[in-house]
């Protein structure tokens, strides 16, 4: 009976929304990425120099959003590396993501290593307090769970907005699209291919430094070595749910945000009857099974990992 | 900016271009050698030193290539067939785990017998894991990509359950960690006193074989097809989804190899940290490689030597360790970059 109850209260849901903010930035610049035709598997690589570089930002004095600011850059630097490789060079797009989310990974460690030599315990830096919407905060559970985040979460939703508006509602975002649908049409247009999806890797890249830096910046209040943990691979899951729209995303990735807080409060019930790993498997399980589940109605970009060569058919 | 196919490759850009990736990859980790205020050539020496400078380092760096011989030759496998096999750590652990349960008591059996019998559950196992994926991909269309990846995640916490479960040792002091294996099913020492053992035979051996499949069997042939264009393979007639779930098999089993040798040859019993990455190292390796089974051994060696020797300097020098990992990866995305050049020329208008 406990284990439903669960599902109405207030902190289930605000727990949901915090857990979810990090994948909404990152499935939303994954979802850039594809829709402009590219796949990018550095997500999870580039997620972790986000959450590393915001966190040393602010770790040596710097302000909290300039520490955002620098996620996003790394994020979009490294993206830059992914786009050259795999748009005008034409490299197979698995392995240089791989390649990336190594490459971006290991500097990450190496780089906090050599900041840090002698430091077990990560240091802690004052990470965002929650700031209450006035008014819309007072409404009885509502206002508990969406209304009393972290700026960074408020951005998150703002994100999602901004995006779907982008993508569908400005002549550069339906380039975008056609891009990653008939590259060919595009440069009828006389657009340059390469130019859009290079951009649109480093603009969704960005997202995944900032989505990584709420994990430090929001989340967390340090860095810790392998905190991405996967989350970047649900992300692409998340895509593929969402079936590349923006406000599909946003409620995939809700969804899962409530469904990770509450097998974390079922954990707490089962009071170690059941193995705990067992409820640590659920969240990567559930998104295998949406993928399975959205696999018939799955419809990629067409042109997604197919390498633009001009004059080429 | 545009890319212009190569009507030939000439062999000295075939040698030479892959030469200069690993020499840039290799100024890039001496850039990142400097920040730490050491000197780059003093550190890339004791990296050397650390690797083959000794008897014993020869040694270790062979010890450390032989799970990446396996998981290098599991993704060149897959690879070929355009099968993205990105789950090694999830069947090396499938292997590992196979050989924790079957090796730790349970059958009493002579050497002779129960190691090629471990070897054989142990590829079931890790073959069985990959061809989840597979089948979810040949059946419904599911990207094996992210599947494969997830399931590495699943798999290494199944692990975690089963050390503080069924498996975990009871004089084990409380670590998560499995009864050594029993003496039967130990795989000898190639040299008394040393740590490299029986399973880098086997590696070596697994390389062949799989060169053999590739070059010499229809099987080989056919995934070669699958991979560079599975709708004119199943023009010729070749049946695309099980070539993809053989392909599967073999691949998944040879990660498994990684992991029973491990436990079986080095580790002695099931433990958390048996693996730390080989799955996704041996993507580089079978990368670096270009995806040929007899270069998967070369490129392990290498990628071995950078990590033990880096082992090695960060001790005495005090660089951090981690740049093993950037130099690898660094060569990875120089070595693409550089073999994509040598098929095609690059115009700048």
């Amino acid at each position: 009976m406990e284990a439903v109850e669960i599902i109405f209260t207030a902190s289930l849901w605000a727990a949901a929304i915090r857990i979810a903010s990090p994948l909404i930035f990152a499935t939303l610049g994954e979802l850039i990425c594809e829709r402009a035709g590219v796949l990018n598997l550095g997500i999870e690589g580039i997620m972790t120099v986000g959450a590393f570089s915001g966190w040393l930002t602010v770790y040596v004095g710097g302000d909290l959003w300039l520490g955002v600011a620098v996620a996003a850059a790394t994020g979009a630097l490294f993206g830059l590396l992914h786009a050259i490789l795999v748009v005008p060079l034409g490299l197979s797009q698995h392995v240089t993501g791989i390649g990336i989310t190594l490459l971006a990974t290991s500097l990450s460690y190496y780089t906090y290593r050599l900041v840090l030599p002698e430091v077990t315990s990560p240091p802690k830096i004052e990470p965002f307090q929650s700031w209450s919407v006035p008014f819309l905060s007072d409404i009885p559970v509502i206002g508990e769970a969406l209304f009393r985040q972290t700026p960074l979460t408020y951005l998150a939703f703002a994100c999602v907005a901004l995006v779907a508006w982008f993508l569908y509602r400005t002549p550069m975002g339906l380039a975008v699209r056609t891009v990653g649908e008939n590259p060919m049409a595009v440069e009828a247009q006389g657009i340059d291919v390469n130019r859009i999806r290079i951009g649109a890797v480093m603009a969704g890249s960005a997202l995944m430094g900032v989505g990584g830096s709420f994990l430090t910046l929001s989340a967390f209040n340090s860095f810790f070595f392998e905190m991405i943990n996967g989350r970047g691979w649900i992300c692409i899951a998340l895509v593929v749910f969402g079936s590349w729209r923006p406000g599909k995303a946003l409620l995939g990735a809700v969804l899962f945000g409530a469904f990770d807080a509450y097998q974390l409060r079922l954990q707490q019930l089962a009071g170690g009857v059941v193995p705990y790993q067992l409820f640590l498997m659920l969240p990567f399980i559930m998104s295998i099974i949406a993928l399975i589940v959205m696999s018939r109605r799955a419809a990629y970009p067409r042109a997604l990992m197919v390498p633009y060569r001009k004059g080429e058919r | 900016m545009r890319l212009e196919s190569r009507d030939s490759r000439p062999l000295a850009l075939v040698i030479l271009y892959p030469v200069i990736s690993l020499f840039l990859a290799g100024l890039f980790c001496g850039f990142l050698v400097m920040l730490s205020g050491a000197s780059p050539l003093s550190v890339f020496g004791l990296i050397a030193k650390g690797a083959a400078g000794s008897q014993f380092a020869l040694f270790e760096t062979l010890t450390r290539a032989t799970p990446l011989i396996f998981t290098g030759l599991a993704a060149a496998v897959a690879f070929r067939a355009k099968l993205w096999n990105i789950g090694g750590e999830a069947q090396l652990y499938a292997g590992a785990v196979m050989t924790a349960v079957l090796g730790t008591g349970l059958l009493p059996l002579p050497s002779a017998v129960l190691i090629p019998l471990l070897i054989v559950m142990a590829m079931l196992a890790g073959a069985l894991v990959l061809s989840v994926p597979t089948f979810l991909k040949t059946r419904f269309g599911v990207d094996e990509v992210v599947t494969t990846l997830l399931l590495n995640f699943i798999m290494i916490l199944f692990v975690s359950m089963l050390l503080e479960g069924v498996l975990k040792d009871p004089s084990g002091m409380g670590w998560p960690q499995s009864k050594k294996v029993i003496s039967e099913a130990v795989l000898p020492r190639l040299i008394e006193g040393k740590r490299l053992h029986f399973g880098f035979v086997i590696a070596v051996a697994a390389a062949f074989a799989v060169w053999v499949i590739d070059r010499k069997s229809a099987l080989g042939y056919e995934m070669r097809a699958v991979g560079f264009n599975p709708k004119a393979a199943n023009f010729a007639g070749i049946p695309v989804n099980r070539v993809l779930a053989k392909t599967a098999l073999l691949s998944g089993g040879l990660a498994a190899l990684a992991g029973f040798s491990e436990v079986a040859g080095l580790k002695g019993n099931l433990t958390l940290d048996l693996s730390p990455g080989f799955g996704y190292t041996g993507i580089v390796v079978a990368m670096l490689a270009l995806l040929h089974p007899l270069g998967v051994v070369a490129a392990a060696i290498f990628v071995a030597a950078v990590f033990v020797g880096a082992d090695a300097m960060s001790r005495s020098a005090g660089v951090p360790s981690y740049i093993a990992q950037v130099m690898v990866a660094a060569s990875l995305l120089s070595m693409v970059t550089a073999v994509m050049l040598t098929r095609y020329r690059l115009r700048w208008r």
